[in-house]
């Protein structure tokens, strides 16, 4: 598309994206000879060559594993695996590094929540959880078990058709029977931010937990745990430029030492014997099994990375290209966008459908351009049927896209349409 | 076409956005629904068998991509007068041939899920449960 056809665009964007850009070797490659246009952060995020290096580095210079290990390559790694856990307490303001267990995944800490404090734990015949429709798979189904298992009650609060939670709707499903409220902080379909601040405030008032998933607001917008008031809290490491299979999962101190343990083996234990253990402590009780030790010094460097750019610039940056986006979609006939039309109160994820074509084809078209998006229900099968819809298709953007990468979006939505004329 | 979108030529097109023998079939002996989970693809078949075992009729319905739907068309015009040993022995090679597009791994399952339907329909105990 030639320059002059674009809206006008900001002289300069508020992080440096082409030095960003030149930090991810995968960026260089080409699909099909076309550029690599890569919007599908929300799924997985790229990883830069300092995260993919730091890995390498833990395998080729002090491999050896952690907390157990006597000699000198241990305490190498077990220094790095300790240090990967307190940048990640101070990402997300935690009080201390013990709040921080690892996890291979969001998926995993929210089965840790619902399965140590609530199946095993707290939750009692005929306690109410209270999620919304806009979760996550992840942020419904340990929720399920904890129903099966233990009787609880599940209940959802709704979302209106401009894409943000019904609040009012909240109030009156929150009562002194609600134990629980889960919420995902923003939500990968729609975008929306949820106002989790307020309702933590008011989930705390009937004495109810709030449980959060951050995994698609961690790797996006400043996350502080004491500013929430959240009482637990996952996220996922791929997602924000580190590698797959780590996870994280925040709990104030009490209610982490008031939660059992998920997997049970080596590492998690103080003392065992036949027929009987005792844990070992907050968070390593967590930890069953040799755990992602590589995966947490990626996350750890992936961590430094984001807190240099600044996690206020990384949503700054998304704010811009997500309305520069938004904009162009409205121009298209035929297109539908879903979520809130505020950039401040979503980020930058943006489902859509084009008429008469289906999300998977939409897909397809683009991949021939060499443009990665997302396409059917995004773990979220809750939330489409809300909105009566069996697919979607799905743009989301990072630190590494610019303006130039919605343009290629929308000059492959216009193929599409051509294609299905 | 100008493009060269390879999966989405002419004849493709043409029955996703004309689909032969859509809709019911309150005469049918035989039905049977299957989804794609992957995509939310979605084939249900409805088929009516006559006396001397001959596909006398056939509908399909369904929601989904472009793939899954025109190889749900394409697999009516196959099927439509053929006698069950002929329909029951079909392949994916015939609707592979038929469609004459080359799929990936992923799409494969688009393509293909009409003709498990059918295999369900015709088989001992058609599924339609889900």
């Amino acid at each position: 598309m030639a320059r002059k056809d674009r809206m006008a665009k900001p002289a300069k964007m508020l992080l440096n994206v082409p030095a960003i850009q030149a930090d991810f070797p995968i960026l260089k490659r080409t699909v099909r000879d076309k550029r690599l246009v890569y919007l599908d952060s929300a799924a997985t995020s790229q990883k830069p060559k300092q995260v993919i290096e730091a890995t390498s580095d833990y395998y080729s210079r002090y491999n050896a594993n952690v907390h157990r290990a006597i000699y000198e390559l241990g305490e190498e790694s077990t220094r790095e695996y300790e240090g990967a856990r307190e940048k990640v307490a101070d990402f997300i303001h935690a009080k201390a590094a013990s709040e921080i267990a690892f996890t291979k995944s969001t998926t995993e800490s929210i089965n840790v929540i619902a399965y140590g404090y609530g199946l095993k734990g707290k939750i009692q015949k005929g306690d109410e959880i209270l999620g919304t429709v806009m979760e996550h798979h992840s942020n419904h189904v340990p929720w399920h078990f904890v129903k099966d298992h233990k009787g609880a009650v599940l209940k959802y609060v709704d979302v209106a058709d401009d894409g943000t939670l019904k609040m009012e709707q909240y109030d009156d499903l929150l009562t002194r029977h609600t134990k629980i409220v889960t919420v995902t902080l923003c939500s990968n379909v729609l975008g929306t931010i949820n106002p989790v601040k307020e309702i933590a405030k008011r989930a705390h008032e009937v004495g109810a937990l709030c449980v959060v998933d951050a995994a698609q607001a961690a790797p996006h917008m400043p996350v502080d745990v004491q500013s929430l008031d959240a009482d637990f809290l996952a996220f996922s490491g791929h997602k924000m430029l580190g590698p797959t299979g780590i996870g994280v999962l925040y709990g104030k101190a009490e209610l982490l030492e008031e939660t059992e343990p998920l997997l049970g083996g080596g590492e998690m234990i103080r003392e065992v014997h036949l027929g009987w253990a005792k844990w070992n402590d907050v968070p390593y009780k967590f930890e069953g099994g040799t755990p992602n030790i590589a995966g947490a010094i990626g996350l750890g460097v992936a961590v430094d990375y984001l807190t240099k750019l600044g996690m206020d610039a990384v949503r700054a940056h998304e704010m811009e290209v997500t309305q520069y986006a938004l904009e162009k979609f409205d121009r298209l006939k035929g297109v539908t966008t879903y979520g809130p039309k505020d950039v401040k109160r979503r980020a930058g994820v943006v489902s859509f459908t084009i008429e008469g074509a289906h999300p998977h084809d939409i897909a397809s078209i683009l991949d021939v351009e060499g443009i990665c998006i997302r396409s059917g229900h995004h773990c979220a099968q809750p939330l489409m049927e809300r909105f009566d819809l069996p697919a979607t298709a799905r743009a989301s953007f990072y630190i590494y896209n610019d303006l130039d990468d919605v343009d290629a979006l929308i000059a492959g939505i216009k193929r599409v349409q051509e294609v299905f004329a | 076409m100008a493009v060269s979108y390879e999966m989405y030529q002419e004849q493709i097109l043409d029955h996703y956005k004309h689909p032969r023998n859509k809709g019911s079939l309150p005469s049918a002996t035989k039905n049977a629904r299957d989804t794609n989970p992957l995509c939310g693809d979605e084939v249900v078949l409805h088929l009516k068998i006559d006396g001397s075992d001959r596909i006398a009729d056939v509908r399909f319905e369904g929601q989904g991509c472009a793939i899954s739907q025109a190889s749900a068309s394409m697999l009516t015009t196959i099927v439509k007068g053929m006698s069950l040993g002929d329909a029951t022995a079909l392949d994916r090679d015939a609707i592979l041939k038929k469609l004459g597009i080359p799929l990936s791994a992923v799409r494969l399952k688009c393509a293909l899920l009409s003709l498990h339907v059918l295999k369900v329909a015709l088989g001992p105990k058609p599924d339609v449960s889900k």
